[in-house]
């Protein structure tokens, strides 16, 4: 599902490089990816989703070599194959949960909004419990409404790989787990992939692998 | 709807109160510079069609612009009164047909405006319902007054006293309505008109009363029969008691307030404005749209001040948009961080950015739009208002 090779990253002000030799994620696999502050984590996933572009090095997604795409077509990859979780979830706090879920298809004009979508988006919500609050604003919802709705949103345009950035941070142990359980189920259900950056090592045995990105990885 | 609109209108949508501030910051200061343009040119083609229908104006010595108005517009402060004598003097003339009109008096708040029939063909007001002016003590009413008050032919309609607790002054006339004139949407719809000698008798330069009993006269001067103060003064003009009513002192000395003057040519109204060219004659002539013309351009100076203020002022609130706008794109970064994360270009943010901000400078220039329709329209009352 993803092939990493010789993975070099840097920003344009420098100070930070991120240098990955190899990682290869199987397609239904679940990772988790550890490390510590400044390892380069969030990047990492970042390259992955293609948006941003490695200094050297290839990244493969299924059968597409993302370094090799400009960024429309990573972006139009993206959107139709990746789906992001966020750690604050960041759902536009000007949009009902409905039209939180259905973000991707009003953005993006590869991804049409359809009934289909629409009765596909019912059916996300009616799966995830939050059927019943699609009508309301971000901040009439619950932490946890507020994570499945971004989960719905991340699952409506049905990706084959799932990035997850620290979904659990700042939640208590109950909240994780419940959580990890979503995200874990639905990865499951549609036979998707799953990339996780967790710091929370109690976390680690539920996930197929994990990753860690040493010390200098990012430096 | 597409995405960068939707997702536009969604967020004004759900900040309500700042866009409709917003909105405000973009409309008022289109609106005032152009509410100001709309009234002010609504007003001066009033004033100007109003002011070039009457050729000539003649009056006693004063305010010219006061006199204009009180014969144009009629329900003004009246202008200085001259007399009958002046009425006299212009139709001896043979250079001109002349209209009096007297200004002093009003019916439950609209102007009573004595005159003769002259003045109704002079300004072509036709009676929709009912006959014209024939008899004293009657009054033909404007369409204004008549839908205010509810007034037809047949109705009675009270003068108001000149004062309430001046129990020397004039009494009240009943009048009785013998028509109702057609809509002409101008100033004759909202006044009360009367023979001149009705306006006289309201004034007390005439009046009608029982025979006098012996024990009643106090004495006599000269041609004038004093009587005590338990003389039956008639309240209306009846067919019964219209013999009675008579007039005391010089007719050259009843009062009008101005003549409008009608001249046969041009000839005739450049040697008509020759004669009143002495300063010592008691009364002046005036071309109406001279002296409209001249307040004009008064009003044209202190609008140019204006419209400068304005300027600034619609500068600072359009600065202030400006600044709003983009204070609220920095707070967004991360929302449209966000969305670019999830796939969504750059310019699909940029056009919904241009969306939110033609989304309120278009519903600015709309509601700016909609209120100079609406001063535009309230022009005519603005005028009555402001300047008459």
């Amino acid at each position: 599902m993803i092939r990493i090779e010789g993975l070099e990253f840097s920003y344009a002000g420098g100070g930070f490089r991120l240098s990955l030799p190899e990682l290869s994620v199987e397609g239904g696999e679940t990772v988790a990816i550890v490390g510590p502050s400044g390892s380069g984590k969030t990047t990492l996933l970042h390259l992955i989703a293609g948006i941003e572009r490695p200094v050297a090095g290839r990244i493969r997604v299924g059968e597409t070599d993302l370094t090799a795409l400009g960024e429309a077509r990573r972006r139009d990859f993206r959107i139709r194959n990746i789906g992001l979780v966020f750690q604050e979830f960041e759902l536009l706090d000007y949009l009902d949960a409905e039209g939180n879920i259905l973000l991707p298809y009003r953005i993006h004009p590869a991804l049409a909004l359809t009934a289909a979508v629409r009765a596909r988006a019912a059916a996300l919500a009616e799966d995830l419990g939050v059927r019943g609050l699609c009508d309301r604003t971000p901040d009439r919802l619950s932490h946890g409404e507020r994570q499945r709705v971004a989960l719905c949103r991340a699952l409506l345009p049905e990706p084959r790989l799932l990035l997850a950035d620290e979904p659990t941070g700042n939640l208590d142990p109950a909240a994780k787990a419940q959580v990890l359980d979503l995200l874990l189920s639905q990865a499951r259900e549609r036979n998707a992939t799953l990339l996780m950056v967790t710091h929370d090592h109690a976390l680690l045995g539920r996930f197929g692998r994990v990753v860690t990105l040493p010390t200098g990885a990012g430096r | 709807m597409s995405g960068p609109l939707h997702l536009a209108w969604r967020y004004l949508a759900a900040r309500r109160g700042r866009s409709t501030l917003l909105v405000l910051c973009v409309a008022i200061p289109l609106f005032l510079p152009l509410g100001l343009s709309v009234a002010v040119e609504r007003m001066g083609r009033e004033l100007g069609t109003r002011a070039t229908s009457v050729p000539l104006v003649v009056g006693a010595k004063g305010s010219p612009l006061d006199l204009v108005l009180g014969a144009l517009y009629l329900d003004t402060h009246p202008p200085a009164a001259t007399t009958m004598a002046q009425v006299e003097r212009l139709r001896e003339s043979g250079l001109a047909e002349a209209i009096p009109l007297h200004l002093a008096f009003r019916a439950r708040g609209f102007r009573i405006v004595g005159t003769t029939l002259d003045y109704f063909r002079f300004r072509s007001l036709s009676v929709s319902a009912g006959r014209p002016l024939g008899l004293l003590g009657e009054c033909v009413v404007g369409a204004e007054v008549a839908s205010s008050l509810g007034l037809a032919p047949g109705g009675r309609l009270l003068s108001s006293p000149g004062s309430l607790f001046d129990l020397a002054g004039t009494y009240p006339l009943r009048m009785q309505v013998c028509g109702v004139l057609a809509r002409s949407h101008s100033a004759d719809d909202r006044a009360v008109f009367v023979d001149i000698r009705t306006a006289w008798i309201i004034a007390g330069l005439a009046h009608g009363h029982a025979a006098l009993r012996p024990q009643e006269i106090l004495g006599q001067e000269g041609q004038r029969t004093v009587a005590n103060a338990s003389v039956v003064q008639f309240e209306e003009v009846t067919p019964q008691n219209i013999g009675s009513f008579h007039f005391h002192g010089e007719p050259g000395a009843l009062p009008v307030h101005a003549l409008i003057a009608v001249p046969r040519d041009a000839k005739s109204a450049t040697i008509l404005k020759g004669r009143y060219l002495d300063p010592r004659d008691p009364c002046q002539i005036l071309v109406p749209s001279e002296v409209m013309r001249d307040l004009l351009d008064t009003v044209a100076k202190v609008r140019r001040l204006v419209a400068a203020g304005f300027a600034l002022v619609g500068a600072a609130a359009l600065l202030a948009v400006a600044l709003i706008f983009t204070l609220g794109f920095r707070l967004r970064r991360r929302e449209f961080e966000t969305l670019r994360k999830l796939g969504c270009a750059r310019h699909t943010i940029a056009a919904m950015v241009a969306w939110e901000i033609a989304f309120v400078l278009g519903a600015g220039i709309a509601v700016a739009l909609l209120l100079a329709t609406g001063a535009g329209a309230l022009a005519p009352a603005l005028l009555r208002a402001l300047i008459l």
